[in-house]
């Protein structure tokens, strides 16, 4: 079989496990077409069933046609149609650009007309002449004009009517249902005027068509401006998506074709080039290069992978040219969870905008009773012409209420604080955790693997009661070989380093937070901390001096007892990160208690902590107790965070109310911890508080002044200030108030982007 | 002075009424067959009823421009999705518990109601 062969074939068996499928049909307008679009995918071979949905204007066809062969059948039949499932997340992003873009110039359109006739008005009602009817000649003019308003109302104007109309029978209102009676209250009492001029007293014969026509078009305008500024907000999950390529070069019989992305299956070999980007996570089978994953992890400088190491999508081949087997793909890649993570996260809400959510729930029905309070208040307390200011006010009140600021707030901040985050590579589950992070007063840190490297290695052996170091070794590392402490995995590669080979192990056990036991070569071995050996009766009391030296150096002692009778100490060091020093402080900086918590003895701990920079230890704590001490700590009324590694952490991290998992790359089980640091560094710590700090100060700001906003713009608009100062708002004011205050909470939004992550 | 006044109470009443107080009935039917229509600022049908403990699947078509309607957002179940617009969109929901689960727009403006109950 030809790759060609073997490529198509595996095209079909993609399209035959898809078995229903979705297409959008375009021109589709009646109930024939329907008839005829069925008739025409049953003819192609394959299609087992069929069918238009003309509201939707999409058709459902399942079988194991090929799409493209539907698409052309759909195409035939005189209507144009696209396929929709399988859209690769850049196509959806692409699509969404067209589309908003396409709004964005016709919403422009609709304020060019609305402002061409709504300005002119405006400038001569101010400078030039009066908006009153008292003339026939007036009546005919600002009827041609009432006209002429009723145009802008329509061409630019109608989404606002049918809007509110919609929701209104739904029994809900929004805020085109304010615009909607705002400005149709305005141009119903100006047409009243200009028809019934005799019903009303001189004074009140006053039209306010340019209200209307300017209302329309600052908040069109307001509206277009908020879909470009909103578009960047959804900047940081846009580069991530980016990170996927679409093509992805695959090696099938020594031939290297490029293929879609969609189409790798697990187990296909790839090959990626200096420069390229990574098509789906994999396996290295030949090649070594230096990779980039700083996209991703946040980690800046490339990592060296070679013959074995995983790789993840979406990360950049520096150097060398590698090959490789694709062990995840589609929406199991790192680089796709990610995504999936950020984008649910960026749409859960703090509890800080509970509160905005209550609000704006009731929000335009309560503006529309302040409204028609406020008329009535004018119409019986008013100065003459009190029906004019009566209808000028409510206008005013229906138009500045702004919910758009109140209920954009929160989630406008919570999608690009997520958003930043993400691109230091620091993964927020949702805004709950987003918020608990900004609050935190103590962050409790596990040793292994978050303050040092998790790659502990041999640095001592003490002899005791026996003489071959090689036999030692190779016994417990016999016995350790059973266990998956990183301890023991470090026993276990010394001895593979010297090339001792391991011997059969039986009558395994684990003691948590003591050690292991288990018999190798008919020795019965113990291996494990002080604890365990003063409760199994094994003398070490000669060696505890020379342990506890060790453990001033940072090292960890070990006994292992042979048959009962002590046979050697083994000292194993974990080297601390590089930055743990720089990072710790950072945290310090920022007010934070810091603690370190570990199983590890309590010298040895204390050696580590010291070197770091921590004051205070929890040392020789069983893992099942260290969500005790979390809430202990919790009990002192600290708000606290744990970070650990994820797995043996799991019940701390959940107790805790921030759970930090800490990666080393993609290897990190991101689902585990409400935030998950993707690079092992605890700079990312530092990174993930500074930027939920950052997000609600932002929110903060926002909700504040919406509140203060809409709090001060209603009364002020339902004319408290009249009986002092003699004020009023002008409609148009108002209009333009409350355009400007939804951009106001999307720009400042956009702002967090600009926040600088790193300080240290 | 007295009339206009009462037709002022009597519109808050009714603003009152057809807001809040008014319970809107659930669109049962077969959920499978459903299509959740987003446009001109509403969900439509807004009130859903399906069983409990059951895997659900919505679907919503979205052909609202308005970057108000691109989430969805079920806030109880931590769940959001983006709808594209012009095109129809699954949103598979896990086996509920019964209750009900609302369903909104980023900014809440847009309103729909999930009636879980035990059937």
């Amino acid at each position: 079989m030809s790759a060609n062969d073997r490529s198509s074939a595996k095209e079909q068996n993609s399209s035959a496990s898809q078995a229903v499928s979705y297409f959008r049909v375009d021109g589709a307008s009646c109930a024939s077409c329907v008839n005829k679009i069925e008739s025409a995918l049953l003819a192609v071979p394959g299609v087992e069933q069929a069918s238009m949905n003309l509201v939707q204007g999409t058709a459902t066809v399942s079988g194991h046609a090929q799409a493209s062969a539907v698409v052309r059948a759909i195409d035939a039949a005189g209507y144009t149609a696209e396929h929709l499932v399988n859209q690769s997340d850049q196509q959806i992003l692409e699509d969404k650009d067209r589309s908003e873009e396409a709004y964005y110039q016709r919403l422009m359109k609709e304020v060019y007309f609305a402002l061409g006739l709504g300005v002119p008005l405006m400038i001569y009602g101010l400078f030039i002449g009066e908006m009153t009817v008292n003339t026939p000649l007036e009546r005919f003019l600002w009827l041609l004009v009432g006209l002429a308003t009723l145009a802008v109302m329509y061409f630019s104007g109608r989404h606002f009517y049918v809007g509110a109309w919609k929701s209104f029978i739904n029994h809900s209102a929004n805020m085109d249902t304010l615009i909607a009676l705002g400005t149709g209250t305005a141009w119903l009492y100006s047409m009243f005027v200009v028809s019934f001029p005799a019903l009303l007293p001189d004074m009140a014969r006053h039209v306010y068509f340019e209200a209307t026509a300017m209302i329309i078009g600052l908040v069109n305008l307001g509206l277009a401006l908020e879909v470009r500024a909103r578009g960047k907000t959804s900047e940081a999950i846009k580069r991530l998506i980016g990170l996927q390529p679409k093509l992805a070069r695959i090696v099938r019989d020594g031939q290297e074709i490029d293929i879609a992305i969609e189409d790798v299956q697990l187990g296909d070999q790839l090959r990626v080039r200096p420069g390229e980007k990574l098509a789906v996570d994999g396996r290295v089978l030949e090649g070594s290069s230096s990779i980039d994953e700083s996209m991703l992890t946040g980690e800046p400088i490339p990592v060296t992978k070679q013959v074995g190491d995983e790789l993840a999508a979406g990360s950049i081949n520096k150097t060398g040219t590698l090959l490789y087997e694709a062990t995840r793909v589609g929406k199991d890649t790192a680089l796709a969870q990610i995504i999936e993570m950020v984008k649910r996260a960026q749409n859960s809400k703090p509890p800080i905008g509970r509160l905005a959510d209550v609000i704006s729930a009731y929000f335009v029905p309560a503006i529309m009773i302040i409204a028609v309070l406020s008329a009535l208040a004018w119409l019986n307390f008013g100065p003459e012409p009190s029906l004019a200011f009566a209808m000028v006010c409510a206008t005013t009140v229906l138009i500045i209420a702004c919910p758009c600021a109140l209920g954009l707030a929160t989630p406008m901040s919570v999608m690009v604080g997520v958003g930043k985050a993400a691109e230091s590579g620091v993964l927020i589950r949702n805004g709950e955790a987003l918020q608990a992070a900004s609050k935190l007063t103590t962050m409790v840190l596990d040793k292994t693997g978050t303050v040092t490297k998790g790659q502990p290695q041999v640095t001592h052996i003490e002899l005791v009661n026996a003489s071959d170091e090689d036999h030692v070794l190779m016994l417990a590392a016999s016995l350790e070989s059973g266990s998956e402490h990183p301890l023991a995995q470090a026993i276990v590669a010394s001895a593979q380093a010297r090339g001792l080979a391991t011997q059969t192990l039986e009558n395994f056990e684990a003691i948590a937070g003591h050690g292991v036991r288990g018999t190798v070569a008919e020795h019965s071995l113990l291996f494990g901390n002080e604890r365990l050996m003063r409760e199994q009766g094994v003398l070490i009391e000669p060696q505890l001096d020379l342990a506890q030296q060790l453990a001033a150096k940072a090292q960890t002692p070990m006994y292992f007892s042979i048959d009962g009778e002590l046979a050697a100490i083994i000292a194993v060091a974990d080297p601390i990160k590089d930055d743990s020093v720089a990072a710790i402080k950072r945290l310090k900086e920022n007010g934070l208690r810091v603690v370190m918590l570990t199983g590890d003895n309590r010298a040895t701990a204390q050696a580590v902590a010291k070197q770091v920079g921590i004051d205070e230890v929890f040392a020789e704590v069983l893992p099942k107790q260290k969500a005790e001490k979390i809430a202990e700590l919790q009990a002192q009324g600290e708000i606290v965070g744990m970070t650990g590694d994820g797995i043996n952490d799991a019940p701390a991290l959940a107790l805790a109310n921030v759970g930090f998992a800490i990666g080393t790359g993609t290897d990190v089980a991101i689902e585990s911890a409400d935030i998950t640091l993707m690079r092992g560094s605890l700079h990312g710590l530092a990174d993930a508080i500074a930027v939920s700090k950052a997000t609600l100060g932002n929110i903060k700001q926002n909700l504040f002044g919406a509140f203060v906003y809409n709090a001060a713009g209603v009364p002020i608009a339902a004319g408290v200030l009249y009986p002092f100062l003699g004020v009023l708002l002008s409609p148009i004011i108002a209009g333009g108030a409350m355009a400007l205050s939804s951009l106001t909470v999307v720009t400042n939004a956009n702002r967090l982007r600009l926040f600088n992550v790193r300080e240290g | 002075m007295l009339i206009v006044n009462l037709i002022g109470l009597l519109v808050i009443a009714l603003i009152v009424w057809w807001f809040w107080l008014y319970k809107g009935e659930t669109q049962a039917a077969a959920v499978d067959e459903l299509v959740i229509q987003v446009a001109n600022g509403s969900y439509q049908p807004s009130q859903i009823a399906v069983p409990a403990g059951q895997a659900t699947t919505l679907r919503f078509f979205r052909s609202d421009e308005s970057p108000c309607a691109a989430w969805l957002i079920f806030p109880d179940l931590d769940l959001s999705e983006e709808l594209p617009i012009g095109e129809s969109k699954s949103v598979l929901l896990p086996p509920l518990a019964a209750g009900n689960y609302p369903f909104t727009c980023q900014m809440q403006m847009y309103r729909g109601n999930l009636v879980v109950s035990e059937s």
